[in-house]
């Protein structure tokens, strides 16, 4: 199958593949690049484990294929915590509130949340339930996490 | 913030649940796994990648049952990237042995081919193996194997497979897997006869099915000599033990490795058919081969919960409980995995719950379907608890008595135990009638009942249902009652702790570190946890049956004081004094009355390692010591009330949960958070099955869910915030801890029921049949003559 040449930025580098026209983001980032921190549940564009940022906006990278990436901006679970290592406000909360237990679904949860409080700093509880309805979490009930995010919250308005 | 600060909220739930002199256990201690699985640096199976790696993807036969003329893989070997295509005739006959450890060689279990040989039993069964460069190309191949199928009759109701014509295999007639009975009913049947009201009905279970957000994977890597597997499991140990039996090999050339596993809830706990294809194929490919499961599969070849069961509770007039009975029927499909007969007798002793009733019995029948294969998932015989439940909340509207007073009147107290129920369950160290009250305490029940009136006169439709369960957690039968862990001090003074593990969600590495630093007495961070890697790790159980907590705690436990006996010596020798004059303490062993005179366990560990002249043999070299625990009781036995209130739209059938209380006893708690995760993760999955997950199949056995859009995974926008009530019964074991994975699961289903027929208790509809749908519930509405608008 003919290749085609894609640049990219993920995670603040920049990337340049041949890929067939059929390779998902996710297959990408995970096999090509490394980056095997975004999961694949589903493969379908329901449980949200894939979700990245791509330009900023949350996605599900098992639905985008690589070509469609091509001069994007793709921010990965691996690109969330500080370069000396220290945890996101996002990251930080989920683990002060309990808010994983098997972590297959986390970096799609770490990813929706950031891109979540982003856009609305301030979300009710409705707003954090629906924001949070396109991931499946299959361990935890939900608990942590939704207090997760009134934490992180909270957190990002003193200052993260 | 240090790593085991505790949370602001734990400081309340901390003492009661805290050992004597326990600094770790407890707490609500950060978990150690967090770092890596928020980073994506975790370690799932599909993020293995091996130089050469080829991938496997499964062609699967589309009719529930079908003849297979042949198979012509010709274009398939032709396609780029292939390195090989199997079939039955390749990989079955090199099988030597197909048991699971748990069930042993014995036990009258179903077929279980590798890949389907002449005949394929469900719409997903396996029928070829693609080997290819990549997945992608892998599934290209796939789709050019060519198999003539003849379209067979299936049969797919299970309930009506012991009187079908269709046999779905040739060794099990009348599709029978395996029938099991108690004593025999003359008891039960004096009892009913006798009885001011006889409670019966019919229940009936959809079928769920786990799905893990990681579906199951193996990569398998033979180097000649050695067989290297990487494993989404629950249990290392048990894929190497099965690995070396299936293929002849001797175990310690097998190694299993495994750090993180996605979710598993029972689906994972023994290495099913298409890891066997791996496994026999991995010494005939050229490179280390890997097989994911897509979602499609996961969803295709499992199935758990489906059976239905007549469930019978007679009565005296004031509600006291006289006998009970169930006849219980559960669907195996076609490849149940491991032998899922045994579970079902379960359903029948433990039906009588946590209630004194002094005769019972039941029988429990496993029948073959042209469908997935049963597979165990989290408290496997929760039906128990559903039947029983639902049927006392009928029973109790037909006396004419509060479903609460009702149960009060019959329930099991602390008291009370010992208490052998009729069946032979030894109940013991738990307490239903307290947990009972103090989750109905939590509601506020009385006030419950007047809100719920007043909002009836507005037209608003409020209803509570409880559930209450006695559960057996952490089995002591021979394979799971035993479990060992070896611990190790390095001369840098940090102690590694080897032991089974299997985690996958349960924390195993955060309380295992907890336990290991309160039983040696040092910093929790000085502990390194190590499971999940057979090279390294003693053998295990791994996690299942709700074992984990009061197994590991007593294998940690053992090893501690093993190691401490050890440290003990070194010091009496290394300061030339008597073991009886040295304390250890806070990481140091001292001489008694001299505090200059010790040494670090660290030192102590450079001390063994130099071996200095004089030094005993059996202390010089690595300071390490292993110990094993063995479980003194047959099982120990949790407790729990689940209390749910649910607002029902009669117009639309959507049911909304407004509180789910879950009164547990499972005794002291080793870290609060952990418990409290495994309530609520099993919890939603109960409401999800309750109200929301199916699995189906139309007539002719073609599965109608294959996708997470069909099979409804509960989000975080249906779910209540869940309040816990905890009381801390110890059992008579390590620490006092007993299980708590699986209880949530168990629980809550019957609670949302009957809170659901609760709320609409104006229309006297009864619920027999999961799941409550909202379609379910309009129809429920309308064949009770409910026709929309104000009632």
């Amino acid at each position: 199958m003919a290749e085609w040449q894609v640049r990219m930025v993920v995670n603040g580098q920049a990337v340049e593949q041949a890929v067939e026209p059929r390779l998902t983001l996710a297959d990408l980032l995970r096999d090509r690049l490394g980056l095997t921190g975004t999961h694949l549940g589903c493969e379908h564009g329901v449980c949200g484990a894939c979700t990245v940022l791509v330009d900023g906006a949350a996605v599900r990278s098992c639905l985008m294929f690589a070509v469609q990436a091509d001069g994007r901006e793709v921010t990965t679970v691996e690109g969330v915590a500080a370069d000396d290592g220290t945890l996101s406000p996002v990251q930080a909360a989920l683990r002060d509130c309990h808010g994983l237990q098997c972590g297959f679904c986390s970096p799609g949860f770490v990813m929706t949340i950031t891109a979540l409080l982003r856009d609305n700093p301030d979300p009710s509880d409705e707003e954090i339930r629906e924001g949070l309805s396109g991931n499946l979490c299959r361990c935890t009930g939900y608990q942590g996490i939704i207090a997760a995010v009134r934490h992180a919250a909270s957190a990002l308005a003193n200052g993260g | 913030m240090t790593e085991t600060e505790p949370a602001p909220s734990a400081a309340a739930a901390s003492p009661a649940s805290a050992p004597t002199g326990a600094r770790y256990a407890g707490r609500r201690v950060r978990r150690l796994e967090d770092a890596r699985l928020l980073t994506g640096r975790g370690m799932f199976v599909d993020d293995v990648r091996r130089p050469g790696m080829l991938h496997a993807c499964f062609v699967r036969s589309p009719f529930a049952r079908a003849r297979i003329n042949s198979i012509d893989v010709c274009a398939a070997l032709a396609s780029p990237g292939v390195r090989a295509v199997f079939t039955a005739a390749d990989l079955n006959p090199d099988v030597r042995e197909s048991w699971y450890t748990q069930d042993g060689p014995k036990v009258p279990d179903s077929p279980r081919p590798p890949l389907a040989d002449g005949e394929a039993r469900f719409a997903g069964d396996p029928v070829a193996m693609v080997v290819a460069t990549d997945r992608y190309l892998a599934e290209d191949a796939a789709e050019l194997v060519e198999v003539d199928y003849e379209p067979l009759d299936a049969v797919v109701d299970f309930r009506e497979a012991l009187a079908s014509p269709v046999q779905v295999h040739a060794s099990r007639p009348g599709n029978i897997a395996g029938r099991l009975t108690g004593t025999p009913p003359d008891a039960v049947e004096a009892a009913c006869a006798g009885a001011a009201h006889v409670a019966e009905e019919t229940f009936r279970q959809q079928m769920h099915t786990p799905s893990p957000m990681e579906t199951r994977g193996i990569v398998a890597e033979w180097d000649g000599r050695e067989l290297t597997i990487w494993s989404s499991t629950q249990n290392p140990h048990e894929v190497r033990a099965f690995t070396a039996r299936l293929l002849g090999i001797p175990p310690e050339r097998v190694r299993v490795i495994m750090r993180d596993t996605g979710g598993a809830f029972g689906l994972k706990v023994v290495p099913g058919r298409e890891e066997q294809c791996v496994l026999l194929a991995a010494r005939k490919v050229a490179g280390p081969l890997k097989w994911i499961e897509d979602r499609r599969e996961n969803l295709l070849c499992h199935q758990a919960r489906h059976e239905s069961g007549r469930a019978r509770i007679a009565f005296a007039a004031d509600g006291t409980i006289l006998a009970a009975s169930i006849d219980h029927l559960q669907d195996m499909g076609a490849y149940p995995t491991p032998w899922q007969v045994g579970p079902g007798a379960a359903v029948g002793m433990l039906f009588p719950g946590p209630y004194r009733v002094p005769v019972a019995t039941w029988t429990s029948t496993s029948v073959h379907s042209n469908t997935a294969g049963r597979v165990p998932y989290r408290g496997p015989w929760q039906f128990e608890s559903l039947a029983r439940e639902v049927l006392l909340d009928i029973a109790a509207r037909d006396l004419g008595i509060d479903p609460v007073e009702l149960r009060r009147r019959n329930l099991l107290s602390r008291d009370d135990l010992p208490w052998t129920n009729p069946n032979g369950m030894p109940y013991d160290h738990a307490s239903p009638r307290e947990t009972f009250e103090a989750a109905l305490a939590a509601l506020g029940y009385d006030a419950f009942r007047a809100e719920q009136r007043a909002a009836r006169a507005h037209g608003r439709y409020l209803g509570v249902g409880t559930s209450s369960y006695l559960e057996p957690t952490t089995s002591g039968q021979p394979y799971y009652g035993s479990e060992e862990a070896t611990v190790r001090v390095d001369p840098s003074g940090r102690v590694t702790v080897f032991f089974t593990g299997g985690s996958s969600g349960n924390s195993l590495e955060t309380t295992v570190a907890q336990l290991a630093a309160d039983a040696l007495g040092i910093e929790f961070d000085l502990v390194e946890p190590v499971q999940g890697d057979t090279a390294v790790t003693p053998a295990g159980a791994g996690t299942g049956g709700s074992r984990s907590g009061s197994m590991t705690a007593g294998a940690v436990g053992e090893a501690a004081r093993a190691l401490l006996a050890r440290l003990t010596a070194l010091a009496a020798h290394r300061f030339g004094v008597g073991e009886d004059e040295i304390e250890v303490a806070d990481g140091r062993a001292v001489v008694r009355g001299r505090p200059g005179v010790g040494a670090t366990f660290g030192e102590l560990a450079a001390y063994a390692a130099a071996a200095p002249p004089g030094l005993p043999e059996h202390l010089a070299g690595v300071l390490e010591a292993s110990g094993r625990h063995t479980t003194p009781a047959p099982m120990l036995w949790a407790n729990a009330t689940h209390v749910c209130v649910v607002e029902v739209d009669v117009a639309t059938g959507a049911v909304t949960i407004l509180r789910h209380i879950v009164g547990e006893d499972v005794g002291p708690m080793i870290n609060p958070d952990v418990v409290e995760g495994q309530i609520a993760g099993g919890t939603v999955q109960g409401i999800g099955g309750a109200l929301l997950e199916r699995q189906a199949y139309d007539a002719d056995g073609n599965p109608l869910v294959t996708t997470l859009l069909d099979y409804l995974i509960p989000t975080a926008a249906e779910v209540p915030l869940i309040e816990y009530v905890h009381l801390e019964t110890p059992a008579p074991g390590p620490g006092g801890y007993k299980g708590v994975g699986e209880g949530g699961a168990i629980g809550a289903p019957p609670a949302v029921v009957n809170a659901v027929v609760d709320a609409l208790s104006p229309f006297g509809v009864k619920i027999t049949e999961l799941p409550v749908t909202p379609a379910a519930i309009v129809e429920l509405l309308a064949a009770a003559g409910y026709q929309g608008g104000h009632h």
